[in-house]
Formats: C-alpha cells, structure tokens, sequence
C-alpha cells in the first residue's frame, strides 16, 4: 500500500462519521491541552524564581556572620558581629573574585515631609550597584568609597511610601533614626525578590552607616561576585579558609560565619519548580490517559462496524499488513489531529491563566515537542490492539458478518 | 489450470468434526464456464472458498497453475487473491460512500498501480462490465441492484485476474437484471478469455454454464 493511498484511507475514515471522530478527537484535545497549560504553568513559575534571583546579581557568594555564643548562649545565626571591612579588603584580593561588596544593613523609621516608612537602610560602597546589578534612574548612586557624608539613594517603593508615586525627590531631605539625610538618587525597580523586596530599601554611604547608625564597625554581608560561575564553589572554599585564618578559628565546625552561594539557591529553588512541574503535568496526564481509552474504544467499534470492509479487501489481495497499517494511521491521525488542537488550546489556556489569574507561564518548544511525541505515542499504543484485531480477522467469516 | 486432489475439507466444531468436503477431484481448464451447483450446506461455498485461496484444505492438493496453493501462508494466499482472482459477491460488498470509481479502483492500491494507470483500467473494467459512463462518479448506493453488481463486476475485472468466481451473483437480483449480469459473464468469458465460476444454488442459473459439477453432502456426483 502507498502512503498516498493509505493518506486518502485514513481521511476518508475519519470523516466519514465526524460526530463520533469529533467526540473520540475532544478527548485528546483535552487531555494534550492541560498538559501544555499545567507545564506551562510550572515552567513560568521557574522562569520568574530563577530570573528573581539572577536580579540579585550573577555569580553571587554571600558571607554572613554567623552565630556567636556567650557562656553556650547562642544569639542566633547572622546575629553575630564577626565581619569587617579588613575581611572585605582581604576577599577581594582573592583570586577570581570580580567585585566585593562590604554592606551593613539594619531596618529604621525613615521619614520625608508628612510620611514615614520602616524600612531597610543599607551601608553601601560603590560596588554595590556592580556586584547587585543595581541602576539608577533619577539622580546618582553612592560613588565615592570613603565618603561619610549624609546622602541618600532611595528605591522606588520606598520614594512612592514617601513621596508619593513618580515624583522626583533629588534634593528632598529625609530623615534616618532622626538624622537627616538629602536624597541624591533614586534606583531603577527591580521587582521583588521572593526572599526581600529590593525595591524598598535606602542606600547610603557604608562609613556613614556606620558611623552615624550603627556605631561599629561590623558588617551584616559581604557580597562578593566571582568571575565566573565554574569558579564559584573554589572561591567558597578560599573565602571560608581566608576567614577562618583571619578569625583566627582551627575548627572549621565552629566557623563565625556563613556563605550562602547564589548558584545552590537557584538550584533548589528549580528542584522545587520541577517537582512541581511534574506533579501538575502527572495529574493532567490522566486525563490523557481517559483520552487514549476513548480512540481505543472507538476503533474497537470502527472494526466491529467495518467487519464486512475487512473481509472484502482481504479478499481482493489485502494483506494483515495492510489492514492493521489502515487501522493504526486512523488512530494516530486522530490522536495526532487532537494533539495540534490540544496545543492549540493549551496554549490559549496558558495565555488566559497569565492574563487573568495573573500567575506567569510559559510554553516550551519542549512541551511542545513532548505532546506531539505523547499523542501520536497513544495513537500507536491505543490503536495497536484494535489494529491487530482487524488484521487477523478471517476473510471467510468477516464477509458473512451481519 | 484449477486442480483439486482429493480434498477433504473438516471443521472441528467442540467435540463434533464435520466433514464438509470429502475426496473431492475436480479440473476446471482456462477459459471454461462452470457453475456449482448443489443444496445449501452441501459444501459448495467452501469448494469456492478454497479455489478462491480464501481458505486452504485440511488435506488434498489444491494446484493452481501448476502451485500447490494448500500450504501457502496468509500473506502468499493474499498475493493469489490479488493476482489470479476476481470476486463477485451476492450482496455486492460495495463501499456505500465512495464513488463507482474508487470502488473499482479499489483492489488497485493492494498492488500499488500507479495513480494515472488506475483510472484507465477502472474504465476499461467498466466498459466490460457494461455500466454506462454516466453512472461512473456516482455514489455506489445511489445505485440499482443490478447496476451495483455491475461495479462489483467491474472492480473483479480490473487486475485483469484469470479467474472470475461469482457467488451467487443474481441472488439478490430480480430475474431480468439477474439474466443481464449472466450475460456479461457469458461475454467476459467469450471476448476475454476469463474463466468464470459460478456458485449457485439455482438449477435454472446454472445451466446458463458450459458445464455443470453438482455437488452433495460434501461430495462430487454426476447429477442432483
């Protein structure tokens, strides 16, 4: 049999009852649609953790102290006051290390004109626009390393909680556990994080902070950026061997410290959206499933129906080849034709959940692919025993079949 | 060129064995005209089922062109069916939804004629067969009885095969259509050299034939 012919056979089956090819079709269309939209789904939510934590930077290691204990009081992780400046310097004299930057961070009143916020305040050096990808969009950020003067860069939400939305307030005055501060920059909106808002957050010079806040010298993060992602876990191990030595602790189980590597936290954060991912795309495989069922079911039928056909093309030299060829294209069309609906659909789902339900998604070229793959598999698994039935019916009776 | 030696043909029904055919000889040359003929359940389906490679004997030899067709496999017995023989069927077995055209052409796909080729022999089967040209593009049930055993005739015609084996074919029919269809078996037989075998029930049909084998309780006898 040519494929021209067995093309014609095909269409002129499934067309010939279209009610039925229809209803066998829909449940396909179903089944491949909710696997395109729930992975769509779960891709987006990936896509949108991965890209919250790639704006925190790239190839970012994060030293925090650790926590200290006082006569077996322990203060708590990151509560400790290990890290300093010299550490700092010290990291980035490292190798592969790009840019370091040391902040100290704390939460304050902050108040403008009629409003006042609590809100993150951060003792920056200039490194910090570097190492957090951090840029302006009204004014400038803090530039000069050793500067203590009383500037301040703002973030979007918090001008907007003080300001109000879209003004400028380059030259405003604010003021920082009631010390004022003029605002000299405003940063470009990053979105939130999922960990902190980014967004809410008042930068001024780390000496000032420092000096005016805190009143000591220590750090609350180093964040050091390293060259390139295959060095990061080496550039761990010297920063904990460095500071250790610095620290001047033997046991590294009692490290003051802590390093948080951007690269794990990305990798957990998609081990958790891919366990996700395959969990909503198993539910909508059942459905799939169901779909499968119904194109068996309906060949089963189609065979009965045709009982007589089969006979009578046996009888003018078909062979079991070609019968079950016939029969099994007739399944994997319709499993096929439903899978293109189904991605259609599904994808128009996915486009309307993003819309109206506000939750991110994405359709992959791969879940494209796999769907294509999963629905002429099913035609070929749920059309193979009808198929074979067909083949090995005996000419003699199917031609009597009433 | 049809040769049956001694073929026994049992059906194995539970515990029962039913012997539908027993010691049957039979020669049938190209070009001859035979009717079968006999009561129902004497066995004459089968013998047709058997010349027709549908089915093969419990034993005896089936030589079909000097081939022993008894030991031949499905798909071998399906080569035969396409090459050698032409059905014609007492309810027509027609594909109700496809034209007069496709249905005849329809054997054509099993041995993958080219495309422009089928068209010309579909018409020309046609024309033997003796269906007006108007009828060609028209639905096969939109048709008569007697037109439709026509493109049943057309579409055994159309491989060209040896051997033309109509069962029952004007059963169906009212006698005058019935005697129409007779008559393009007699003229296939006489203007193209066919060989037609004609399974049938009724004396009158089978006299139409050059020669008649009766058949009765699974066996050959000189009359009924």
């Amino acid at each position: 049999m040519m494929i021209r012919d067995l093309t014609q056979e095909t269409f002129l089956a499934i067309t010939a009852n279209k009610t039925r090819t229809s209803l066998t079709m829909l449940g396909i269309v179903i089944g491949i649609g909710s696997v395109i939209a729930m992975i769509s789904v779960g891709q987006g939510a990936q896509k949108s953790i991965e890209s919250s934590i790639q704006s925190i930077g790239s190839n970012l290691l994060m030293v925090m102290p650790g926590s200290t204990r006082s006569g077996g009081v322990s203060a708590g992780r990151g509560n400790a006051k290990t890290l300093t400046s010299e550490d700092a310097e010290a990291i980035s004299k490292l190798n592969k290390v790009k840019a370091v930057s040391a902040e100290a961070s704390s939460r304050y009143q902050v108040t403008a004109k009629n409003n006042n916020t609590n809100t993150q305040v951060i003792g920056v050096m200039p490194e910090y626009a570097t190492v957090r990808s951090i840029s302006t969009d009204l004014g400038n950020f803090i530039k000069d390393k050793d500067s203590s003067g009383r500037v301040a860069v703002i973030a979007p939400t918090t001008r907007d909680d003080l300001f109000g939305t879209s003004t400028n307030p380059i030259g405003q005055k604010i003021s920082i556990n009631k010390i004022n501060f003029t605002v000299i920059g405003v940063t470009k909106a990053k979105g939130s994080s999922g960990f902190s808002n980014q967004d809410d957050s008042v930068f001024i010079p780390l000496k000032t902070a420092q000096l005016y806040l805190s009143g000591s010298k220590y750090l609350s993060t180093i964040s050091v950026q390293v060259e390139d992602q295959d060095s990061m876990s080496v550039v761990q191990e010297n920063i904990t061997e460095l500071l250790l030595k610095q620290h001047k602790i033997s046991d590294s189980t009692k490290a003051d410290f802590q390093i948080v590597n951007q690269a794990d936290i990305a990798a957990t954060a998609s081990s958790v959206t891919g366990t996700f991912t395959s969990l909503l795309a198993a539910i909508a495989g059942i459905s799939l499933l169901v779909g499968g069922i119904g194109i068996m079911n309906m060949m089963l039928t189609t065979v009965t129906e045709r009982t007589r056909e089969i006979g009578l093309r046996k009888s003018i030299g078909a062979k079991r080849r070609d019968i079950s060829q016939q029969f099994l294209a007739e399944a994997i069309a319709l499993t096929f034709l439903g899978g293109l609906l189904g991605i259609f659909f599904g994808w128009l789902a996915s486009l309307i959940i993003a819309k109206f339900a506000n939750v991110a998604t994405s359709v992959s070229g791969f879940s494209i692919l796999l769907a294509f793959g999963v629905s002429a598999g099913i035609g070929i698994v749920f059309g193979y025993y009808p198929a074979q039935r067909a083949a090995k019916l005996n000419p003699i009776e199917a031609l009597r079949y009433e | 060129m049809i040769s049956l030696e001694n073929v026994n043909k049992i059906y194995q029904l539970g515990d029962n064995q039913i012997k539908v055919l027993q010691d049957v000889n039979l020669r049938i040359k190209k070009g001859e005209f035979v009717a079968i003929t006999g009561p129902s359940g004497s066995g004459k389906s089968t013998i047709m089922h058997i010349i027709g490679a549908l089915d093969t004997p419990t034993s005896g030899r089936y030589l079909l062109d000097g081939q022993d067709v008894s030991s031949f496999s499905d798909d071998e017995l399906a080569d035969i069916r396409r090459d050698k023989i032409g059905f014609v069927f007492q309810s027509f077995n027609l594909l109700s939804r496809s034209t007069v055209l496709r249905n005849v052409m329809l054997p054509l796909i099993y041995n993958e004629v080219s495309l422009d080729k089928r068209l010309i022999m579909a018409e020309a089967a046609l024309r033997a067969a003796g269906l007006s040209e108007d009828r060609w593009n028209h639905l096969s049930n939109q048709l008569s009885g007697g037109q439709m055993q026509r493109v049943a005739i057309a579409r055994a015609l159309v491989n060209n095969p040896a051997i033309i084996l109509a069962d029952e074919p004007t059963g169906n029919l009212d006698s005058k259509t019935g005697q129409i269809v007779l008559e393009t078996f007699r003229r296939l037989n006489k203007e193209n050299g066919h060989t037609i075998i004609l399974i049938t029930h009724e004396i009158e049909v089978a006299r139409q034939a050059d020669r008649i084998i009766y058949i009765k309780d699974g066996q050959i006898v000189d009359s009924l």
